[in-house]
């Protein structure tokens, strides 16, 4: 376990690596910057000093270097477009995705589990065969799309929502809802699967030759074997949110990271970018070992390979 | 005695013949295939036929109503705010839609399970730096790096397939090196191994063919992905840009009129949830015809329906 833990840290280390490479040689391609921040009558020699100053003179790998040398110290610079550091306003927006994240994967996993297991106790049965369509579509249907069209309905038309920036409960309702669609429907399906599979398995027959209730068999016996596939799902399903929350942020007008990128992108906002993405890419470092973590818990073979 | 009938059930029907039978049997995978049948003759024929009044601006229509039968047939779905057909524009962004997503799908399947072969036959450092490599591109969220990079390389439609390619390369090639890894320990890839053949044709002969079933229907299950991932980034105006448009891009240029004119985003959107459930359904059909066991199921099911069951 412990050595598997420790390849497990080296892997992470090389795509992190790999990551901040990428991105940084990236963002840089996009072209010096003090053009979009300096007026377009700005004498050269203002200029100049203006990107000697943001150090955009230096050969790319020497740039490369000091980012690296700051960001041993966790200094990511800081935001030419809001004059502030970067890590602050990633911070700041993080919480704000995160609960975004959290509370739609929630909902999602409680609502597929449930589907999923419904769907399972009769393999092509009536029940099964909505749930499957429904499930389908629901992992068909592009979330910027539902947002407006759930911003139209219940927010333009009913007027019981409102359409989009921050306050108390009733900002988040359709966000968490437009972003759960998706993984909710993918999810339905997986556990659909692994519970076909784990109730046609000896176990299970035993149960039921015991007297065991038909709840218990499915909620407690079968369940927990079929949670492995499920974890491995939902896992990559909520570091794709990030993916879902971007579009979604954007329109409900959510101050989260997907937002914050996005404007950064626009604005060439280096220092933000990277800091987005180191921060991006360490959230998903730990959710992977939470998922492996949790497969250690549910299956205690897995301890020992 | 009971040799009567087996032999007109016994004498077997063309692979082609069979797999329409099938079809046929599952309600849901029958009409998604005529859906995405209608698609394609969209994308080849929508813009000789709606060629015109795609483009055409007629201000006397201006964001008309669906309906609006008195404007000529083409404007049932309504029109946008410059009274241009919304029902012609969907036929005519079929082919960019479909276009952006066939070849990146293409272009990451044939990379994606290259690389899966290679990576699951040999075991030098080639397999470790091919790991790596798509360990970089799984860890972080797709659409966020495709932005990153569109933006750099400018948006259009050559770097939107490129970028889109790039993101799901790991996909195949993750399950290609498992496929491999799998099968060359069974027992017919040995025997042909010890028989003296090549590690190509050990490869292309005998490992190939038996992990394309499971290629094609992640490849379906991808253009569905890779489609609504177009849509995000020509949304949010990182993808495609006009003159040329999507269905994503029509979406986005009706966000405005949306208090106003909610057709001009809804018939894109609903478009776009169509085909990519369409092509779920027929990866699950798919899944089970070229799974043994549950083929085998889906056969008896429908055999057994004369007898009452459900």
């Amino acid at each position: 376990m412990n050595g598997y833990v420790t390849k497990r840290m080296l892997h992470s280390l090389i795509s992190m690596m790999g990551l901040i490479i990428l991105v940084f040689f990236l963002s840089r391609l996009t072209g010096n910057p003090s053009d979009l921040y300096l007026p377009i009558d700005t004498p050269a020699d203002v200029r100049a000093a203006f990107s000697q100053a943001h150090g955009f003179d230096d050969p790319m790998i020497v740039q490369f270097g000091h980012f690296l040398a700051n960001l041993v110290h966790l200094d990511f610079g800081s935001s030419m477009r809001l004059e502030r550091p970067a890590l602050n306003l990633v911070l700041e927006a993080f919480p704000v995705s995160l609960t975004l994240a959290v509370l739609a994967m929630a909902l999602a996993l409680v609502i597929a589990i449930v589907a999923g297991s419904l769907a399972a106790r009769s393999p092509n049965g009536v029940l099964d065969r909505f749930i499957n369509v429904i499930s389908l579509c629901g992992a068909s249907v592009p979330n910027f799309w539902l947002a407006l069209v759930s911003v139209l309905v219940f927010a333009v038309w009913m007027r019981w929502l409102p359409t989009s920036g921050m306050g108390g409960p009733e900002y988040w309702v359709l966000p968490v809802i437009v972003l759960a669609v998706r993984p909710c429907g993918l999810l339905a399906q997986v556990v659909r699967g692994s519970m076909i599979s784990a109730l046609s398995s000896a176990y299970v027959k035993t149960a039921r030759a015991k007297g065991v209730s038909q709840r218990v068999i499915v909620f407690v016996h079968a369940l927990r074997n079929a949670m492995l596939p499920i974890i491995t799902v939902a896992g990559d399903q909520a570091s794709g949110m990030i993916n879902g929350a971007v579009v979604v942020e954007v329109i409900f007008g959510l101050p989260g990271i997907g937002r914050l990128m996005m404007e950064s992108i626009q604005y060439r906002d280096f220092a933000v970018i990277q800091a987005g993405v180191i921060l991006t890419a360490c959230a998903i470092f730990l959710l992977n070992i939470a998922i492996d973590l949790a497969y250690a818990l549910l299956d205690p073979r897995i301890k020992h390979a | 005695m009971t040799m009567t009938a087996p032999p007109i059930a016994m004498t077997e029907p063309s692979l082609w013949r069979q797999s329409l039978g099938l079809l046929w049997r599952d309600k849901f995978a029958f009409v998604a295939v005529l859906f995405l049948l209608l698609v394609v003759f969209a994308a080849l024929f929508g813009s000789t036929i709606f060629g015109q009044s795609a483009t055409r601006i007629n201000l006397a229509a201006r964001n008309a109503p669906p309906m609006s039968m008195h404007l000529g047939w083409h404007y049932v779905l309504g029109a946008d705010s410059l009274g241009r057909s919304i029902l012609a524009r969907i036929a005519v962004g079929t082919r960019n839609t479909m276009m952006v997503a066939g070849l990146s799908v293409i272009a990451s399947l044939l990379i994606g399970s290259l690389l899966g072969f290679i990576a699951g036959y040999r075991a030098d450092w080639t397999t470790g730096v091919i790991m790596r490599v798509a360990d970089v591109l799984m860890s972080f969220p797709s659409l966020l790096l495709a932005m990153i990079v569109l933006y750099v390389l400018g948006a259009g439609i050559a770097n939107l397939v490129l970028v889109l390619a790039i993101t799901r390369i790991p996909i195949y090639l993750r399950t290609t090196r498992a496929e491999v890894l799998e099968i060359r320990e069974r027992t017919f890839v040995v025997a042909a191994k010890v028989m003296g053949a090549s590690p190509l044709r050990l490869v292309w002969r005998h490992i190939r063919p038996t992990v394309t079933p499971t290629l094609v229907t992640i490849a379906t299950l991808e253009f569905a992905f890779v489609m609504l991932s177009e849509s995000s980034l020509s949304f949010l105006g990182l993808g495609i840009q006009a003159p040329e448009f999507t269905w994503g891009a029509m979406v986005a240029q009706g966000q405005s009129y949306l208090g106003t004119a909610w057709w001009v985003a809804f018939w894109p959107g609903l478009a776009i949830t169509l085909t990519a459930m369409s092509l779920n359904l027929v990866a699950n059909w798919l899944r089970i015809v070229t799974d043994p066991v549950q083929r085998w199921r889906l056969e008896a099911r429908s055999s057994s329906n004369g007898g009452g069951n459900e």
